[in-house]
């Protein structure tokens, strides 16, 4: 027995049965990503004044981010449209150049992850705090190397774009003894680490799964092409709902979470 | 028949033009966020006002000409409406919590 309406538009919805499908699934994925929007307000409201850390994302990085992002989304639409004129072969070109752009924004976005996770914030037992990069700490040794600087108030780490100055970086050894804390920025760190490693982990999930169904479209999956052009061209109109949806959670992310 | 293809591929090469239209928009967007979150707008609301709004901006260029939403069809909209509703909602429950609990609460 065939599916119905994979082609033909249902009588009373006028649209065939997938669009109906990943509209609603899209529905869905607005109320899960609210809810950690909403986390995300809670969470910055409630915090400390000078709590809230500032300028603690690289921002170049984010925008080179979004940039990839929003190239991958016309390439997407390029290769549905490709499809409607019956091109193949720039389909193919699109769809791959999708993928290469989907793997570059989860390159940039591990790379921003081992960043925060190499970071460390050293509290020593006379009251100083040490924050840098992890250079050597091999629990044989009884000293740990960071590439960073001493602060004395911890204030000063969290609004970067306040404490402009020229952060003087340089190689601090640190005997192992004299260490009360040491915690890296990873999510465990506080609740601006916490909700940011959730709703970028999340989008990057949603990176990976659309990245995976569009290579599959751009490879065993196109053998439809040749049987039933005009469900396998929806197929790749479901597809790209999904990655523009992508984008668009990452409009939002990109200026919450790096710029305000 | 061919020439009703040829009117077909004439259709789509507008619509080819548009997304690119709409590109472009969402990179300049996207450089106009980056330059007003460096501008001192005297109140930080300001700027998360700005940033929020030009946000808000892209996305209806994403949503709509994209995602073809500025022409869907009813079943669409409607589905879209009740998204709304609750996300509204969702957001307006988020800012009636304020006063629920006492400010500067929630430790680091």
């Amino acid at each position: 027995m065939d599916i119905p309406y994979t082609v033909e538009p249902r009588p009373d919805t006028g649209l065939y049965n997938a669009k109906v499908g990943i509209w609603l699934f899209l529905a869905s994925e607005v109320m899960l990503f609210g809810a950690l929007f909403s986390s995300y307000i809670l969470l910055r409201v409630g915090a400390p004044e000078d709590y809230w850390p500032h300028g603690w994302l690289n921002v170049p990085i984010g925008t080179a981010n979004t940039l990839v992002l929003i190239t991958s989304s016309i390439t997407t639409v390029m290769a549905w449209a490709a499809c409607k004129m019956n091109q193949f072969g720039r389909f193919k070109f699109f769809h791959a150049c999708t993928i290469l752009l989907a793997m570059t924004f989860v390159c940039i976005k591990s790379y921003e992850y081992h960043d925060k996770f190499t970071h460390y914030e050293i509290i020593l037992k006379d009251g100083k705090i040490a924050d840098g990069h992890i250079v050597s700490n091999d629990p044989k040794s009884d000293r740990v190397v960071i590439s960073g600087r001493y602060v004395e108030d911890r204030a000063e780490l969290y609004d970067l774009t306040k404490h402009k100055g020229p952060h003087k970086h340089e190689e601090i050894s640190i005997p192992r003894d004299q260490i009360k804390k040491m915690q890296n920025y990873g999510p465990w760190h506080n609740t601006y680490l916490a909700i940011y490693f959730t709703l970028t982990g999340l989008h990057a999930l949603h990176v990976i799964g659309g990245a995976v169904v569009i290579g599959f479209l751009w490879t065993t999956g196109n053998k439809m092409w040749k049987t039933d052009r005009e469900r396998f061209t929806n197929r790749i109109e479901i597809s790209g709902l999904f990655w523009h949806f992508v984008d668009l959670v990452w409009i939002f992310l990109f200026p919450v979470l790096y710029l305000i | 028949m061919e020439t009703t293809q040829t009117h077909a591929h004439e259709d789509f090469r507008q619509h080819v033009r548009r997304y690119l239209f709409v590109f472009y928009a969402l990179l300049f967007g996207t450089l106009i966020t980056v330059g007003a979150s460096y501008i001192p707008f005297g109140n930080h609301a300001i700027n998360i006002g700005v940033a929020l709004f030009i946000a808000s901006g892209k996305a209806f260029l994403v949503a709509g000409y994209f995602m073809h939403l500025i022409s869907e069809r009813k079943m669409i909209y409607t589905i879209m409406a009740f998204t709304a509703f609750f996300f509204v909602g969702l957001m307006f429950l988020t800012l009636g919590a304020f006063g629920d609990f006492p400010r500067f609460t929630v430790t680091h």
